[in-house]
């Protein structure tokens, strides 16, 4: 017995090293037919731990002090050795998570990952998608810039339309009357701390969930169901290591040269990765012409634009906000359609989802732009903004998506899927 | 044996004691963390009143002061601008303002105290932009030229005349808040304190 087996065999019995190998890599079966939309999900991971060891490079220099934040950024992309690049990579990487996160979920609505039994896979899911944005949110007042000061403050306000109570709450979250030093403070503690603890954790039970139901596939049928006899492993799975672990080398190879190239040649994006007016400090007494969100939140922030007042109150606008987060839930339980692939689904499901696909770019598009960027309506509508009736109608749209989900998945057309998987 | 000597009745009332004593300490732990998150008795006192020197505003212009971390508008409305007022209470959605959203001194067909001094909070009642002055009417004001003078915020597109009146079908639901303030003498104006008494 050479010296590495014994040290192997002394760790087996006080640690499963070998165990946990095999059954989460060396004998976790996948199914075979894995394509390019399989990607994302390691992809994610990957920025993921990127973002943790740039944040906490930049924490060795930032500040988290209104009186200093600002310079402090400046100070890192200055005066810091590599500290430009460290900062990019961290603002880059925020936004492709949303980029990896955004194909990752459409690939389970495409093939129905999100049904039985992965649904506690799906909420899961869910969870590090709200997670996500919680952390996107608090990260961006950290920079002290104009659009980090006036974003929080209209998002931390919506709270504040919360009837009967959501004032109080307002000034519980930033802890002072305005967006102030006590607001930066503890955003900083939430982007560094509290949001990331979460983050892991729920990225590690979303890992323990697909591990026990095993992973699904581009036919939405369970490879589980037609396993060799003798070895009780399925006939269209193969193991991760090594043949997923080489191909999710190849898609991390590609995404690290787009990624080296945004960093590189175009950090801020054409302002829709870092917005331009966020080179600016935060000025409390003045509001910047044009505010919008960065990318990966003008959809919903479309959906709270595009809703009028009622009865004296925004909340309306709020709640369909919050609403068309929170709608991803129920996805599981509102899909009644026989097949779970795109693949086998009829005309019906397929336009309903370009729908979906369309209503999310264009409000995305809309949220960046100002209410009356393509003028008004003359005539009978009154003056109405173009935008704004546009913004309306996809609203509507992406809603129905959902709430004629459990109708329009049963009356589909849907093919029959296959015995094994194809590829 | 030694099972039937259990007595399940006190296990039971003993776990569920436990549970509950647990419980109620873990939500009293919690009660400093929340609280913890209130403004400090720091931000608090920096409420203060501020002073406003009239004097220098002249007609048809205005200051931006900071109270309570927010701006405060002061404008020295001209005649034109408060003769204005009346004509817009059809396409204003509180033209007699009945919403608690100022002072009773305020709640007048010009929100103020001294009609020629408008006093406003500067944040949009919608989600809390600063909107933009748009004192002067007409076409520089990029709002068309039906433009009568006011505010408009550039977040969401809210528009508002010159008493901070909110017009209808924007997203604001009310009118801008007017803060309490008061006069010292013609030309001294205090914002954040109510005449006593007065």
């Amino acid at each position: 017995m050479g010296k590495m087996t014994a040290l192997l065999n002394w760790i087996d019995a006080r640690f499963p090293l070998t165990a946990t190998w095999r059954t989460h890599l060396s004998e976790y079966y996948a199914p075979k037919n894995f394509n390019f939309w399989y990607y994302f999900g390691s992809l994610a991971m990957l920025v993921l731990v990127m973002q943790i060891v740039t944040g906490i490079f930049l924490t060795m220099h930032y500040k988290p002090d209104a009186a200093q934040a600002f310079a402090s950024v400046e100070y890192i992309m200055r005066d810091v050795d590599w500290g430009w690049a460290i900062r990019y990579m961290h603002s880059t990487g925020a936004s492709l998570f949303f980029v990896v996160v955004y194909l990752h979920m459409f690939r389970g609505l495409i093939y129905g990952s999100y049904r039985r039994p992965r649904e506690l896979l799906w909420l899961l899911g869910v969870l590090i998608y709200l997670c996500l944005m919680a952390e996107a949110f608090f990260g961006y007042l950290l920079p002290w810039g104009q659009m980090s000061y006036w974003g929080a403050q209209v998002i931390v306000n919506l709270f504040a339309a919360i009837p009967f109570v959501g004032p109080d709450l307002a000034v519980w979250i930033r802890g002072d009357y305005v967006i102030s030093d006590a607001t930066l403070n503890r955003f900083f503690a939430f982007h560094v701390i509290a949001i990331p603890l979460v983050l892991l954790g729920l990225v590690f039970a979303h890992l323990v969930a697909l591990h026990e139901v095993g992973s699904n596939n581009p036919d939405g049928i369970e490879i589980k169901n037609k396993k060799d006899p003798k070895t009780g492993i399925p006939l269209d799975g193969i193991p991760f290591f090594p043949y997923y672990v080489v191909k999710d080398i190849v898609g991390v190879v590609v995404f690290l040269m787009v990624f080296s190239v945004i960093v590189f040649f175009a950090p801020d994006m054409g302002g829709y990765f870092l917005e331009h007016n966020n080179f600016v400090p935060a000025d409390s007494l003045k509001t910047p012409a044009h505010i919008a969100p960065v990318w990966y939140f003008t959809p919903f922030y479309s959906i709270l634009r595009a809703v009028p007042p009622l009865f004296g109150s925004q909340f309306p606008g709020v709640l369909a906000m919050g609403l068309a987060v929170l709608i991803f839930f129920f996805l599981p339980w509102l899909d009644r359609g026989a097949v779970k692939s795109v693949r086998y689904r009829g005309t019906v499901y397929k336009t309903a989802l370009a729908l979906l696909v369309i209503s999310f770019v264009v409000l995305g598009y809309l949220g960046t732009v100002p209410t009356n960027v393509w003028g008004q309506f003359g005539g009978w509508l009154g003056g109405a903004e173009r935008a704004t009736v546009v913004a309306r109608i996809f609203t509507i749209i992406y809603f129905l998506f959902f709430l004629l989900m459990p109708w329009y998945t049963k009356i589909d057309k849907t093919k029959p899927e296959p015995a094994r998987v194809t590829w | 044996m030694a099972d039937s000597s259990v007595d399940r009745r006190k296990r039971h009332f003993l776990v569920a004691a436990t549970s509950v004593a647990g419980g109620v300490a873990s939500v009293a732990v919690a009660v400093p963390f929340v609280a913890s998150m209130n403004p400090s008795a720091r931000a608090r006192a920096a409420g203060a009143p501020v002073e406003v020197d009239l004097s220098k505003v002249e007609p048809g212009m205005m200051v931006t002061v900071e109270w309570r971390g927010q701006p405060v508008w002061v404008v020295h409305r001209t005649r034109e601008m408060i003769d204005s007022l009346p004509k817009l209470d059809e396409v204003v959605a509180d033209p007699k303002s009945s919403m608690p959203m100022q002072p009773d001194y305020a709640k007048n067909e010009v929100r103020s105290i001294k009609p020629e001094y408008l006093v406003l909070v500067g944040i949009c009642t919608h989600l809390g932009c600063s909107p933009s002055q748009k004192l002067a009417p007409g076409p520089e004001s990029d709002l068309g030229k039906d433009w009568p003078g006011g505010f408009f915020c550039p977040c969401h597109g809210s528009k508002f005349d010159l008493a901070g009146r909110v017009y209808k079908g924007v997203p604001a639901p009310a009118n801008l808040r007017v803060p309490p303030y008061t006069y010292l003498s013609d030309t001294r104006l205090i914002i954040g304190e109510d005449s006593k008494g007065a």
